[in-house]
């Protein structure tokens, strides 16, 4: 394992969008909420072994959490699903129904 | 009444000047600057443009008069002044659809772009624009996957994708080569480049060159857990050898390959563009020879053109420049085509250079691609500029990091993830810059040193950064 010894940069298992910065506070998760909702997205919360974090669908929690724009009632789902599902990784998505895409995708909790 | 045969010469204005005429939705539409030579009046130039790239000729002919050339003939509706420039004018020409073949952007540009160019009555010619009709668009087969299908086949969101061209560009073995697509994927970008002039070369043949990449590929995704690719270049002397490279490709199950539409040209690059979508492959598009054709304001065609051309013959990326360095008038400029790739209507807007309405209906977007010249110091005002559906790439901005690709990729990483962080926390982008490109090197030693190798090139960025505001 890399001590931080300067130039030997060490290979990191990562989880797409947003797994390069440090670890997001409650706060930053928060302001991601805000982000989903004030595009008008539908906030969504999967989750899945890490074992299986390559596989394109991961397990929903329940149906996403269409026309919530209440940035609370998400923090909460997201931490019912974690206390349900703590050794999974716990990603949250906003979905956006204009491009048939999903607008911000980023796991909040890994396993 | 059937008309009489009149031989000689006529003045081109008599037949195709036509300034009550009322453009059809199914007409195609073009936007012409136009600088004649001294003397000839405005609309004979205009309507000689319009005959030479429709169904005029210099004489009058017999054979003529066995078809309905109202029906056929193009026709110069508008003429306008060019701000600032005397010497020049605008012409606007409709050309009926029954012109052209169906999804043949080939066959629109040998008629509109054809001999009219050498005419002798013109000084210079540039084709600024042209408004394709729905009618024609739904012909043309279009990107093979579009911006939301490679997204979802790359699970890459919210945030551009991150590339690098290899360098050098020209020498390295195939192994060697592999090493340094490896050591960028491993570092955190999700998609690396062949230089549009890696062909199959006797240093690095592309059989060798694929399978090494593959290898490569295939390493990075185990040990990242994230999805990877190579645009691995199909450009080549034929359509057969191209199509038995991108066969190879498919065979080690590589994710996307690459054309240069230009110097490859239309009919080659829709070919491919079918064979990607039949395939399910993803299509890079290079656009080497561009500024031959669209650098000089008054002769050519103009970029936004071409884009429009290869959005309907068909590619998920398109080079469009990187703006950030250069003067405020390419970033609208650029940001006008950059619309014509992604939207599906983008309305008439002089101030980016956009002509007409443009109606894109159902057909799939392209990412635009900055490339060249870019490092971590640009990336807040890249992110601003082109938005999520982009691909941002980072040559020497990777490979010239101190420690190497891979950290040189793990900086470019974290520095995009701190903008896309910033910019969904409400942050002001280039205001901020400095701020959120410190704030997240405090947590990536990569960074801090990339922020340092390149700091001299910080002034240019602050140029950039007034631009914005303005």
């Amino acid at each position: 394992m890399n001590n931080g010894i300067a130039g030997d940069y060490q290979t990191k298992q990562s989880l797409e969008t947003f797994s390069f910065l440090p670890k997001f506070t409650a706060e930053d998760v928060q302001k991601q909420v805000a982000y989903i909702v004030a595009n008008g997205w539908a906030p969504s919360i999967e989750h899945e072994h890490p074992s299986n974090a390559m596989d394109h669908y991961w397990t929903m929690w329940k149906l996403p959490l269409f026309g919530e724009t209440n940035i609370a009632t998400v923090l909460n789902e997201l931490e019912a699903c974690r206390r349900a599902y703590p050794d999974h990784h716990i990603r949250l998505i906003g979905y956006d129904a204009y491009t048939q895409s999903q607008g911000s995708c980023f796991v909040v909790y890994a396993g | 009444m059937a008309k009489k045969y009149d031989a000689g010469v006529k003045e081109y204005r008599d037949l195709y000047w036509a300034p009550d005429y009322v453009p059809l939705d199914t007409d195609l539409l073009a936007c012409f600057k136009v600088t004649g030579q001294p003397g000839v009046p405005r609309e004979e130039v205009a309507a000689a443009v319009a005959a030479e790239s429709s169904t005029g000729t210099w004489s009058t002919v017999w054979s003529e008069l066995l078809t309905d050339l109202e029906f056929y003939k193009g026709r110069s509706y508008r003429i306008e002044d060019v701000p600032g420039d005397p010497e020049s004018f605008y012409t606007f020409i409709a050309y009926p659809i029954d012109l052209f073949e169906e999804g043949s952007v080939v066959n629109v540009l040998t008629s509109l772009v054809g001999n009219v160019f050498g005419f002798k009555a013109l000084k210079h010619l540039r084709l600024e624009d042209i408004r394709f009709p729905m009618a024609f668009i739904k012909t043309c087969g279009g990107p093979p996957a579009g911006i939301q299908v490679e997204r979802d086949r790359l699970n890459k969101y919210g945030r551009p994708m991150l590339g690098c061209t290899i360098k050098p560009k020209l020498g390295l073995s195939a192994k060697n080569y592999g090493r340094a697509v490896y050591e960028c994927l491993r570092g955190g970008l999700d998609l690396t480049k062949d230089d549009e002039n890696v062909n199959s070369q006797s240093f690095m043949r592309w059989r060798d060159r694929f399978e090494f990449v593959a290898d490569a590929i295939d390493k990075a995704e185990r040990e990242t857990g994230e999805r990877k690719g190579h645009y691995l270049n199909v450009t080549a002397a034929t359509p057969e050898e191209m199509y038995k490279r991108a066969e190879f490709a498919k065979e080690l199950n590589q994710p996307i390959i690459m054309h240069d539409f230009i110097t490859g040209g239309f009919t080659a690059n829709t070919g491919l563009a079918n064979w990607c979508r039949d395939n399910g492959m993803l299509l890079h598009i290079h656009r080497a020879m561009h500024a031959v054709i669209d650098r000089h304001p008054k002769h050519g065609i103009h970029f936004r053109v071409l884009a429009k051309c290869l959005r309907l013959s068909g590619g998920d990326h398109l080079h469009t420049g990187t703006v950030v360095g250069k003067l405020e008038g390419d970033r609208a400029s650029t940001l006008g085509f950059v619309d014509q790739l992604r939207e599906s209507f983008i309305p008439e807007d002089r101030s980016r250079g956009v002509f007409f309405d443009q109606d894109w209906g159902s057909m799939p977007g392209v990412f635009a691609v900055a490339s060249g010249g870019i490092h971590v110091w640009h990336m807040p005002a890249l992110l601003n500029i082109f938005g999520d559906d982009s691909v941002l790439q980072f040559g020497g901005g990777t490979q010239g990091h101190p420690w190497g690709n891979a950290a040189g990729a793990a900086a470019n990483r974290v520095a995009l993830e701190a903008c896309v962080k910033a910019r969904n926390e409400g942050r002001e982008l280039e205001r901020e810059a400095r701020d959120i490109l410190t704030e997240a090197a405090q947590h990536s030693p990569e960074l801090a040193l990339a922020m340092e190798t390149w700091k001299e090139i910080k002034f240019e960025f602050e140029t950039v950064d007034k631009l914005d505001v303005a």
